[in-house]
């Protein structure tokens, strides 16, 4: 097959509604960015002064990009896992150090004007990687040696995340748990992680005293209560030792890890503090924004709260508040719609893949971008603690959209070559 | 209850939860965008349009007091109206806006065209510095304008027409300072552009606050948003504590008036400067709003230059005040002692030239030689210093010679808390090397040196700063005008450090027996003698090749304990006793004793004029 037939055929196989959502995705950011930065007295659309001018030239170089990845053989992705993962995680491992600091986080790399946040590609390499891992090794998730093989692979680049500060990136990686969970490990996991959810909000509630005395006090009413004592003590203790552990460790993660904005941020968030010139300033401007857009919106540039600079990073984590505010509940309804689509393309391109790397890279790709959509909305609609991370191809900033992209295109490349025939 | 994975299920369902989880959460926002955006309008009125205004609420300067508490600059509240183009009514009664605030029609569409050009939505400038008696009128008919409104802001009132120059003036801030200052300063905030305003303005401009206030459609405001929660307080700048005088601040000024100098006094034990003059000055107020530029224009073309600051830029050679240094580090060095006596003759004749004496002089001893301000017998000291090693390698006593003169801050800046000082000129080694060429000048090449003349030039500052030297006998903090910042009182770190000259306190008493001989007995003895206090100062003659030559006084008093050290400075008066010796003479009496009995003395110097020939009488600009 020669290069030139090759390159037709990926054009002709590839998965089009996919590609289709993800190009209006990029430019429904566009017109966003455009209308939060918006100023009568620029109104030139190229103005590469202007976020919206960088944007159209970082959409411009992804979609270059995205041919580029696509006229790639993808014998190359399924083998450049190690090597790719080596090079980001060495590049995260640097900035840590040598970065530009920005918002307190060190997880800027400044070569001129161009900003480059590896942490985005570190996304992109750990999904080959663990593609690559499930491909390679004789892996059985409901295995112990397994589960902990898996976890390093999500260990290191979180740790270096928190080694630069950037705690909302180092989160992303949490969503890993949905693919192994597909990759065979027991559903168990999943309602653990619920429970530690739902403890941890109940630490961070109550306070870590008042839990000490509840959980025990729950644990004595069971034992008490049961009809097998002896059996329910046994069964209790199983519960309450990890559960009182998992207390405190949040209640000391709380007092000694976090840094004081974060933790003003989630007691704003449970409401423990009534703090709107500060910590809550954000988050209810941003409610105000969106609640004031109603069902139609106000219209293309015709937001008020966002031209007034109410609403602070409007272009970056706030973009949702732009979009919701012009658009209204039924701009916002289109806009989950298109990510729900997305989302599903991705998870069905997945499974339809005959490799083991095609499948589980094609999972680590969705739930990704399904982790960033969750955090990013739910902060911007008050329900999650504020944490700067992007929404996926419509927040300002050209390294997130890059590997965005390039997440996409290489899933869309291994999906072609399935119907090709190339494994 | 089963769940896909708990044994043996089938991919399909694992897909299935994993898209039932997206599903779930996504279902979730959309059940919130409808609570929000649709169920409940709390968040829809709150953002009702043009229903919110942010005014922000200056922070007042810190006031500025001097040494005895009495207020110099204060502020005064003045009105900004500010214009936001979007909610403007449509039609704009243009004629009528412009007579309201009493400008052209054309000034005002200009200012229109401005502020929409700026932005539409967000808020400018549209008439600046309104005061408060003429603000009522406006107020009484802005309901007809919406999207006109006041902002109220202060500014500087000055409540003496003196000591310009050391209080300095604020301005605008310009486009680069707020483009470098991250946010700190915004289009029209003030900032100080010189003097103490600049120095201590990170101090002096507090903390702008902000307020958010529902206006209703006929643009009034009718409450605080959410009472005020959002609101946040402006903090008011620190206030600064002088160690100025301002009553002999303004006593020296009007000794100075139709005169051009300076006078510099300090209070010796603390360094802190009590009067700093420069003469010509101007009325600080001269230079608060909007006639700022015009003024400053006008006083920048005269020929006078009162903007220039004498006292911190002006360098003089220093001339006879010189030779007390050259008795101290002669004695210091053990080259001389009180006894020793050199010829006079009239003159001290070296290489051709001579370099004459005001008198013919009988062989002086030390005491006798600074009493008559002798020349020769200091070009001999000077000379011995120079050539301490039998005339071989004069540039290593040279070289000590200068370390001496560095420590009494001459040659360097004395680190005075205001902006523009000059370090002075006295020539390094170096220097001599370029010009002459290394190992090829001597003693006698440098010698004008030794009578503070030639390449020689400090400031009326470091004058007044040497005298509080020799009034503490070799200690000194470095002169300062802060001497206390805000409620906490606290003064500079580097105001507080006190610093030694090692030379013993018995050679500076002798300089001082000498010292006061020449107000008791001496050069300065006609003007500068006060009955009761003990006067020790030294007259000089400031070399000018341009014309008369300058007359300078500097002294301390009383020499026990002593309170105030002045450097004064008359240019193109000539000799130093005649007009610079009773200028200090009677702000000595002023600040020891409160009032003096020589009345035909100070009336003398009120109404005396000594000015270039061609320059009228300082013109007063108009306000």
């Amino acid at each position: 097959m020669t290069g030139m037939r090759e390159q037709k055929s990926v054009f002709q196989f590839i998965d089009k509604p996919l590609l289709w959502t993800y190009i209006a995705l990029t430019l429904i950011g566009w017109i966003a960015i455009y209308a939060a930065v918006y100023n009568p007295q620029h109104q030139n659309l190229w103005d590469i002064q202007q976020n919206y001018g960088k944007q159209m030239i970082w959409i411009l170089s992804s979609w270059l990009i995205m041919m580029i990845l696509l006229s790639v053989h993808p014998r190359v992705y399924h083998h450049s896992g190690p090597l790719v993962y080596l090079v980001t995680m060495a590049l995260g491992l640097t900035v840590a150090f040598l970065g530009r600091e920005v918002n307190g986080a060190r997880a800027w790399f400044e070569i001129g004007s161009f900003k480059l946040q590896p942490a985005e590609f570190m996304k992109l390499s750990t999904a080959m990687m663990v593609g690559y891992f499930f491909a390679n090794q004789p892996i059985r998730m409901d295995r112990f040696s397994s589960q902990i093989m898996a976890g390093v692979w999500l260990f290191i680049p979180a740790t270096l995340l928190l080694l630069q500060k950037d705690t909302g990136s180092a989160l992303v990686y949490a969503s890993f748990i949905l693919v192994y969970y597909r990759e065979g490990l027991s559903v168990n996991y999943l309602i653990y992680g619920l429970a530690i959810g739902l403890l941890s909000v109940l630490t961070l509630w109550l306070s870590m005293k008042t839990m000490w005395m509840v959980i025990p006090v729950l644990l004595v009413l069971y034992i008490v209560l049961a009809a097998d004592s002896r059996k329910a003590f046994f069964n209790g203790i199983k519960l309450a030792v990890p559960a009182m552990a998992l207390v405190s460790g949040v209640g000391y993660a709380f007092d000694h890890i976090l840094l004081e904005h974060q933790k003003q941020r989630i007691l704003v968030l449970l409401g423990k503090v009534d703090d709107l010139r500060g910590a809550g300033y954000n988050v209810h401007q941003s409610l105000i924004a969106i609640g004031s857009g109603g069902f139609w919106g106000k219209g293309f540039l015709q937001g008020t709260q966002t031209k007034f600079d109410f609403v602070p990073a409007q272009s970056t984590d706030f973009i949702f508040c732009t979009i919701a505010e012009e658009y209204g509940f039924w701009g916002s309804t289109v806009l989950l719609a298109l990510f729900g689509f997305l989302l599903y393309r991705i998870f069905l391109i997945a499974e339809r893949q005959p490799s083991a790397f095609g499948r589980v890279y094609g999972y680590s790709v969705g739930c990704i971008i399904f982790i960033h959509i969750t955090i990013n909305i739910g902060m911007t609609l008050g329900l999650l603690p504020v944490i700067g991370i992007p929404l996926p191809m419509i927040s300002y900033g050209g390294s997130s959209l890059w590997s965005f992209t390039a997440m996409i295109a290489i899933l869309l490349r291994l999906d072609t070559g399935r119907m090709l025939g190339i494994r | 209850m089963r769940f896909p994975g708990s044994t043996g299920s089938s991919k399909e369902n694992r897909h299935a939860l994993v898209m039932g989880i997206v599903l779930v959460i996504l279902s979730l926002f959309l059940f919130r965008l409808l609570s929000i955006q649709i169920l409940d309008n709390e968040y829809s009125e709150l953002a009702q349009q043009n229903a919110i205004r942010r005014v922000d609420a200056y922070a007042p300067r810190g006031i500025i007091f001097d040494r005895n508490g009495h207020k110099i600059v204060v502020n005064r509240p003045i009105y900004d109206l500010m214009v936001v183009p979007s909610e403007l009514p449509k039609p704009l009664d243009t004629l009528e806006l412009a007579s309201l605030i009493r400008i052209s029609p054309l000034e005002l569409s200009k200012r229109l065209i401005k502020a929409k050009n700026y932005s539409l939505f967000r808020p400018s400038l549209l008439h600046a510095q309104i005061r408060v008696e003429d603000f009522a009128p406006i107020q009484e008919r802005l309901h007809d304008f919406s999207g006109i409104y006041a902002e109220t802001r202060t500014v500087r009132t000055y409540l003496y027409p003196y000591a310009a120059h050391l209080l300095g003036y604020v301005g605008e801030a310009s486009p680069e300072l707020i483009e470098k200052s991250n946010g700190e300063y915004r289009p029209g905030d003030y900032v100080g552009v010189s003097g103490l305003e600049k120095t201590y303005e990170n101090y002096l401009k507090g903390k702008r606050g902000v307020q958010y206030r529902y206006v209703d459609v006929r643009n009034r405001e009718v409450g605080r948003y959410k009472n005020g929660v959002f609101d946040s307080l402006p903090i008011p700048g620190e206030d600064l504590h002088l160690g100025l005088d301002i009553e002999l601040q303004v006593y020296a000024e009007k000794l100075m008036a139709n005169k051009r100098g300076s006078v510099v006094a300090i209070e010796p034990s603390t360094g802190e400067i009590l009067t700093m003059v420069s003469a010509p000055g101007y009325d600080p107020t001269l230079l608060v709003g909007n006639v700022r530029g015009h003024n400053y224009r006008k006083l920048q073309q005269d020929p006078l230059n009162p903007l220039f600051n004498r006292p911190l830029q002006a360098m003089y050679p220093p001339g006879s005040i010189v030779k007390s240094l050259q008795a101290l580090v002669g004695q210091e060095l053990n080259l001389i002692h009180p006894e020793t006596r050199f010829p006079c003759g009239g003159g001290y004749a070296i290489a051709g030239h001579t370099v004459k004496c005001t008198h013919k002089h009988v062989a002086l001893n030390l005491e006798e030689s600074i009493q008559h301000s002798c020349n020769p017998y200091y070009c001999y000291v000077f000379k011995t210093v120079v050539d301490q090693n039998h005339g071989r390698r004069p540039r290593e006593g040279y070289q000590i010679w200068y370390e001496y003169m560095k420590k009494f801050n001459l040659g360097r800046k004395c680190e005075v808390d205001l902006p523009n000082e000059r370090k002075g000129i006295i020539p390094s080694p170096n220097y001599y090397d370029k010009i002459y060429g290394k190992n090829r000048w001597k003693s006698s090449t440098i010698i004008s040196l030794a009578i503070g003349q030639g390449e020689f030039g400090i400031t009326p500052l470091q004058m007044a700063h040497t005298m509080a030297i020799f009034a503490n006998k070799g200690y000194y903090h470095r002169p300062h005008l802060v001497r206390s910042i805000g409620v906490t009182g606290q003064k500079k770190m580097k105001y507080r450090e006190k610093f030694h000259i090692p030379i013993k306190p018995d050679n500076f008493r002798v300089v001082q027996d000498a010292m006061q001989k020449v107000v008791d007995a001496g050069t300065a003895t006609a003007y500068g003698k006060i009955d009761s206090i003990i006067v020790c100062g030294k007259t000089g003659t400031a070399q000018n090749p341009q014309g008369k030559d300058h007359a300078v006084f500097v002294c301390f008093a009383p020499r026990e304990n002593p309170r105030i050290a002045i450097a004064v400075l008359v240019e193109n008066a000539g000799f130093g006793g005649v007009w610079a010796a009773p200028v200090a003479s009677l702000m000595i009496e002023k600040y020891l004793k409160n009032s003096t009995k020589r009345h035909d003395l100070e009336q003398r110097l009120l109404k005396s004029r000594i000015l270039p020939e061609g320059t009228d009488t300082i013109p007063t600009p108009t306000l």
